[in-house]
């Protein structure tokens, strides 16, 4: 089971609003998933190491030198709003939220 | 062009032999494509400058195997000035400013991108429901689903509007779709494929794979993009074979495996029927058969599922309508503009996965969920290997049904996910995987999953080659395809 209160914190955390509606379906359909996922318990796996990472995990090297790929311009074909070349967004800090 | 009947080394003959040009090559492929999408929206975008493409490759001359030959891209491959979606509202307006690396080598072949075709929404689903963009509907019955996540590669592949197409199979997103709609698709080892310019779902299970009606075409096309990248640090170094001119369809002595988990009482006996036939086809050609056991199975779909939504939902925070894609309107702060352009911008089964995701990674729930998975990802793996240290290949269903009529899963996830049980051990375990046309139930299509050792894709082509030599299932012509013989 996952309860509300759960589920709106998990949606704080990764930057989503839920409807109220959705917020029930929610709760039912994690609910759900998450029950499934319990029966992971029921392995023993005392002493075994998780896989995290896939395929030959050796670090890669390369030269500590700047390449030149996509022009300022390009990269902002897609910003969706900007003034004097940078990109525009809405207040990061509310007044008297620096002080 | 109707390419039900067409091959890549056929059509490479008539460019070659001046039968005919890849400009009108090209031409005749949008027109197949405008007249068949109207029933099967197999595509997102579909590429108008192809035609100044092939135009360029002709008076360069035709050289390889894949030269002046149109072939479709899933929207989650990135292609420079080519409209790129994941077939998701928060990126409805992309346009890349770089191709992936699977891309350009193709194009350096000299291949065509002649569109981006239809997926679920950042590759979260086995339906192609969950596309912003609309259903992509079944060349053997439009009422069903093409299956997913690569569902209009697979449809477009299935239907002849192209000879070949790429996916990507991060659970089963190449095989399931693959298997519904009756073509050969091929999953190969994590890291044989650059993944550089495919938009990440889950980063360790993620890989880039093929689809066409012919083995051999799928073996071209994977030799041709396959091997290292210095743009991704996971892609192998090993040398990349010439699958295509290896192929061997010589049976004798060949060591199959078939876990007996994967003939699961839920399974469709129509397609057991299907599978078994094909099975008995490799005994009939000199293989050996034998049963083993996989008794982690029962629990791959929970280690699945845990571990690709833990890893969407780290992916996924670039998603923020600050750079690029879709920006909420009225808002007023920062915090609101990520928030509402992520609610507004996610369609509900990503949303699921990102919330699914994140409730495995936050504090207190992590050791009894993500570690916990990963420990038993960690004994999966080393049933699978046990198997292939006895055995070259392991053989099964790619799936437990046939295709499902549309709106049939899409209101129960749970179901939903339990579709990739036989897809995913292949994912979890970083193994080449491929679906072979195996028969139809029902009159709907039916695959056999072939598994090999890590890097042995050759062993895969071979065998697929033999069923194919044996059945000639391309000969079928999909039943809700208007106008063919």
């Amino acid at each position: 089971m996952i309860s509300k209160e759960e589920i709106l914190h998990v949606a704080e955390l990764a930057n989503l609003k839920l409807k109220d509606d959705e917020v029930d379906s929610f709760v039912s359909q994690l609910g759900k998933i998450v029950n499934m996922e319990d029966k992971l318990a029921s392995v023993d796996t005392t002493g075994i190491e998780p896989t995290y990472n896939m395929g030959d995990t050796s670090t890669t090297f390369r030269e500590d030198k700047g390449i030149h790929t996509q022009t300022r311009e390009q990269m902002f074909e897609n910003v969706p709003e900007s003034e004097d070349n940078l990109i525009k967004v809405p207040t990061i800090v509310a007044k008297g939220e620096d002080e | 062009m109707n390419y039900l009947n067409e091959t890549i080394d056929s059509l490479h003959k008539k460019l070659a032999d001046k039968e005919l040009t890849s400009k009108e090559l090209t031409e005749q492929t949008l027109a197949g494509i405008k007249e068949k999408d109207e029933d099967i929206s197999a595509f997102i975008t579909v590429n108008d400058a192809a035609t100044d493409v092939a135009k360029k490759v002709d008076t360069e001359g035709i050289k390889g195997n894949l030269s002046g030959i149109p072939i479709a891209f899933k929207d989650n491959i990135v292609s420079n000035g080519i409209k790129t979606t994941a077939a998701s509202k928060i990126l409805y307006n992309f346009m890349p400013v770089y191709s992936a690396t699977v891309l350009e080598k193709l194009e350096s072949a000299g291949a065509i991108n002649i569109g981006k075709t239809n997926m679920d929404e950042f590759a979260m689903g086995s339906s192609t429901e969950t596309s912003f963009f609309g259903n992509t509907h079944n060349p053997w019955n439009l009422d069903y689903v093409p299956g997913g996540s690569s569902g209009g590669s697979a449809a477009a592949v299935a239907s002849g509007e192209v000879v070949a197409a790429l996916g990507t199979d991060t659970g089963g997103s190449i095989r399931q779709p693959a298997a519904f709609n009756g073509i050969f698709g091929i999953k190969p080892t994590y890291g044989r494929v650059s993944r550089w310019g495919v938009i990440a779902f889950s980063s360790s299970l993620d890989q880039v794979g093929v689809m066409s009606k012919r083995v051999e075409d799928s073996a071209t096309v994977l030799s041709t993009m396959a091997g290292h990248d210095y743009h991704d640090s996971t892609s192998s170094e090993k040398e990349v074979p010439d699958y295509r001119a290896n192929l061997d369809k010589d049976m004798s002595g060949v060591k199959i495996a078939i876990p007996k988990e994967f003939w699961h009482e839920g399974a469709d006996p129509e397609v057991i029927k299907q599978v078994n036939a094909a099975i008995d086809v490799y005994k009939k050609l000199g293989a050996t058969v034998e049963e083993v056991s996989l008794p982690t199975l029962k629990h791959a779909v929970e280690v699945y599922y845990v571990l690709a939504s833990s890893e969407a939902s780290s992916n996924l925070q670039r998603y923020d309508g600050v750079r690029y894609g879709f920006r909420a309107k009225d808002v007023k702060n920062i915090k609101d503009l990520f928030v509402n352009s992520r609610s507004e911008g996610f369609g509900d089964e990503v949303k699921r996965r990102i919330m699914l995701g994140t409730f495995a990674l936050s504090a207190g729930s992590y050791d009894a969920y993500f570690k916990k998975a990963a420990q038993v990802r960690t004994i999966f793996i080393q049933e699978m290997t046990k198997v292939l240290d006895k055995y070259d290949l392991i053989m099964g269903p790619s799936t437990t049904s046939a295709a499902f009529k549309i709106g049939a899963k899409i209101d129960d996830p749970l179901a939903m996910y339990m579709n990739d049980i036989l897809t995913i051990p292949a994912n979890l375990a970083g193994l080449p995987a491929a679906s072979v046309p195996a028969g139809l139930a029902n009159g709907m299509p039916v695959g056999l999953q072939i598994m090999a050792k890590p890097f042995n894709e050759q062993a895969i082509f071979n065998a697929a080659y033999a069923l194919q030599e044996e059945n000639k299932f391309y000969e079928k012509i999909p039943t809700a395809l208007k106008g063919e013989d």
